[in-house]
C-alpha cells in the first residue's frame, strides 16, 4: 500500500487492470501520503478525501460490472486553485475568493472525470497565478519536496510538490509566462505547456486571456502524454479552442529522436548562465546528438524584449480580468460599506494581495488614456517580431531546447522584496507565451547541492508530438527518475 | 517616463484600489522601476509591424442564434454575499 504513491499512471493502470490493487486501495495510500507529508510541503489547499473515496468506489464498480472505463480510471489527480470544481471550493490562492463554491467544472476537469480520474484535491498557487515561487498565496506558501527551506516555483508550486512528493500521481497546473515550467524544473518533474487554444480555458480563472493555459504535471512524459490527451481539443465554450484534431499523444511516444533537427538558441545560453544548469543542459543536448538527432545554432533576436513585453501585455490583460472582483456576485464582501464604490474600493482593497494589486496598477497604467500606444500597442508589436522570431527558426529546425529556468530553486523570502528579479525568472519561459508555442520542462540533472535542474524542448504551433518525442528519448536516455536521491521530505 | 504619486492616485481610483500613504510611496517607486525596465522596447522600431492582439488561429467564433439553457437563477446568486427577491442586494448605487 504504501508503494503505491510512488508509481507513475502506466503502472498504476497495470495493477488496477490485473486486480493486484483497487482505485479505493491507491485513492487511500494518496490520501496517506497527503496527510503524512503534506504538513511539511504544504501543497493541498483542499483535500477531498470522502469525496475522492466515492469516486473510486465508483470506478471499483465500474470494472467489477464490466462497465466501460476510461483512459484515467482510478488515477488520483490534483488540480491547481485556479480552475473551477464544482461544489470545491476555489480559492485561486486569494482571500478575495475566501467561501467561492463554483457551481460548475471547468472542461479539463470535467473531462478528467469522464476519463475516470479522481480528484484529490486543490492546490496552492500563487495568488490568481501571479508570480513564481507560490509565496504570493494569500494561504500558506508551498516548500520545494527536495529543500522545505527553498520554493517549489510558481504559480503552479502546488501542483509540481504534489506530484514531485508522490502526493498525487498527476496534476493540472496553469502557466500564463512560466507557470508550469518552472515549478516543474525546480520540483524534478515534468511540465507542460501546450500550444495556445490546444486545452479548454473554460473554466479557468482568466489572468492574461491571450497567455494563460492549462497543462499537466507528471512524473515521466508518458504520464504527462496520458493526461494531455484527455484534457485536449475543441471546446465550443471557449471561443479560443482550437479545432485542430487530437493525435494519439501516447502512441507518438515510442518514435524517438532520431532525425529530428534541434535548434539551440545562443540568447538563452548568455554569458554568466548558472554554469551547472549550462552544464546539464548541454550534457543533455549531446545525449540527443547520440540518439540520432541533430544540433543547429540558431538565433531568437528579440529575446532579451520578451519580459518587458510580456510584464506589458499580462499585467494590462489581468487589469481587465480582475475587475470582476468587487464584491457584488461571489466572493469576499467588505462589510459596513455605505455607498457601492466604498463597496469596491474597500473590498478590493482587503481582498488583494501586494503582487496582484500592483500589477492591476501597472496594467491600468498602461492601458490608460494617453498611455495606450506607447506601452500596450507597443507590446504587441514586439510580440509579433518575437512570434515571427520562433516562425523563422523552425523553418529550420523541429524543436527549440533550452534551460527552463537560470537556476535551481531559491530560498523562500530571497526574491520576495524585489519583484523585478522575481519577474527575471521567467526569462526563458515568457516568450513561449507570447508566442503561444507548446513547451515542455524535463528534468535533466541535478545541480551539487542535489537540486533538480529542467530542459525545456519548445515546437511549434500544436507540435505536441514533436516536443513529446524528444523529452521521452531524452528521458529514456538520462534516467532522472531511477538516480532520484531521497527527498528532504522523506528524510 | 515616470509616474508622479498623483498620477499613481489617479491609477488608483481607475483601478477601484486604495492604498496607504507609505504603500502609495513603495507603489510608485516599484513601478516606476518596472516602466524603467520596460522602455527598453522604445529601442526597436516597430513602425511598420503589425500588434499581434490574438495568437490564436480563430477570428470571429459563431454560433446559431438559437435558444440554450443558462445558468438557473438560484445556481447564480449561491454565492452572493447578499441577496434579495432574486437578485444580487448592494448598497446604495448613488451618493
Amino acid at each position: 500500500m504504501s508503494d503505491l504513491p510512488r508509481l507513475t499512471i502506466g503502472e498504476t493502470l497495470t495493477l488496477l487492470a490485473s486486480g493486484e490493487t483497487s482505485a479505493v486501495e491507491v485513492c487511500r495510500a494518496h490520501l496517506e501520503r497527503a496527510r503524512s507529508v503534506d504538513p511539511k510541503v504544504l501543497a493541498y489547499r483542499t483535500l477531498l478525501a470522502e469525496r475522492a473515496l466515492l469516486e473510486a468506489e465508483r470506478v471499483d464498480g465500474d470494472r467489477r460490472a464490466r462497465r466501460p472505463l476510461g483512459p484515467l480510471a482510478g488515477v488520483p489527480l490534483a488540480i491547481k486553485d485556479v480552475l473551477c470544481t464544482r461544489g470545491v471550493p476555489t480559492t485561486c490562492g486569494s482571500r478575495i475568493l475566501e467561501g467561492f463554491v463554483p457551481t460548475y467544472d471547468a472542461t479539463c476537469v470535467a473531462l478528467l472525470r469522464r476519463a475516470g480520474a479522481i480528484v484529490l484535491g486543490k492546490t496552492n498557487m500563487d495568488e490568481f497565478a501571479m508570480g513564481s515561487s507560490t509565496e504570493n498565496s494569500a494561504y500558506e506558501a508551498t516548500r520545494n519536496p527536495w529543500d522545505l527551506d527553498r520554493v517549489p516555483g510558481g504559480s503552479s508550486g502546488g501542483s509540481a510538490a504534489a506530484v514531485a512528493a508522490d502526493e498525487a500521481l498527476a496534476a493540472l497546473g496553469t502557466d500564463t509566462g512560466g507557470s508550469i515550467r518552472q515549478p516543474a524544473a525546480l520540483c524534478g518533474v515534468v511540465g507542460m505547456k501546450p500550444t495556445y487554444g490546444r486545452v479548454s480555458r473554460y473554466g479557468l480563472v482568466a489572468f492574461a486571456s491571450s497567455l494563460d493555459q492549462v497543462g499537466p504535471f507528471g512524473k515521466t512524459v508518458e504520464d504527462v502524454a496520458r493526461v494531455l490527451a484527455v484534457i485536449s481539443g475543441h471546446d465550443p465554450l471557449d471561443s479560443t479552442s482550437a479545432r485542430e484534431p487530437v493525435p494519439d499523444y501516447v502512441m507518438g511516444l515510442r518514435r524517438g529522436a532520431a532525425g529530428l533537427r534541434i535548434g539551440v538558441p545562443k540568447e538563452y545560453f548568455p554569458a554568466g548562465l548558472d554554469a551547472e544548469v549550462e552544464q546539464a543542459v548541454r550534457a543533455a543536448l549531446r545525449a540527443a546528438e547520440g540518439l540520432g538527432a541533430s544540433l543547429h545554432e540558431i538565433s531568437l533576436p528579440h529575446t532579451e524584449y520578451a519580459i518587458p513585453t510580456y510584464y506589458i501585455i499580462a499585467t494590462a490583460e489581468a487589469s481587465s480580468n480582475l475587475a470582476r472582483y468587487d464584491g457584488v456576485r461571489y466572493g469576499l464582501r467588505a462589510p459596513h460599506s455605505d455607498t457601492l464604490n466604498t463597496l469596491y474600493v474597500r473590498t478590493r482593497g482587503s481582498g488583494f494581495g501586494p503582487e496582484v494589486k500592483r500589477r492591476i496598477m501597472l496594467g491600468t497604467y498602461v492601458l490608460s488614456a494617453g498611455y495606450y500606444d506607447a506601452y500596450y500597442l507597443k507590446g504587441q508589436k514586439v510580440r509579433t517580431l518575437l512570434r515571427d522570431d520562433f516562425d523563422k527558426a523552425f523553418e529550420k529546425v523541429d524543436a527549440i531546447v533550452t534551460p527552463t529556468t537560470p537556476t535551481a530553486a531559491f530560498r523562500r523570502g530571497e526574491k520576495v522584496d524585489d519583484p523585478l528579479s522575481m519577474y527575471l525568472s521567467d526569462i526563458f519561459t515568457v516568450t513561449i507565451n507570447l508566442a503561444g508555442l507548446p513547451g515542455i520542462s524535463i528534468p535533466c540533472g541535478l545541480t551539487r547541492k542535489r537540486l533538480p535542474i529542467g530542459l525545456q524542448i519548445v515546437g511549434r504551433r500544436f507540435g505536441e508530438e514533436t516536443i513529446l518525442r524528444l523529452a521521452a528519448a531524452l528521458e529514456a536516455q538520462l534516467k532522472f527518475r531511477e538516480h532520484r536521491p531521497l527527498l528532504a521530505v522523506d528524510r | 517616463m515616470a509616474i508622479s504619486k498623483d498620477e499613481a492616485r489617479h491609477i488608483a481610483r481607475l483601478a477601484n484600489l486604495e492604498f496607504s500613504e507609505a504603500e502609495y510611496d513603495r507603489f510608485t517607486q516599484q513601478i516606476n522601476a518596472i516602466l524603467d525596465y520596460v522602455a527598453q522596447l522604445n529601442r526597436l522600431d516597430t513602425s511598420a509591424i503589425e500588434a499581434t492582439a490574438h495568437v490564436g488561429a480563430a477570428s470571429q467564433v459563431l454560433r446559431d442564434d438559437a435558444v440554450r439553457g443558462s445558468i438557473p437563477q438560484d445556481e447564480a446568486l449561491e454565492n452572493a454575499p447578499e441577496r434579495d427577491a432574486g437578485l444580487f442586494k448592494v448598497p446604495r448605487v448613488i451618493g
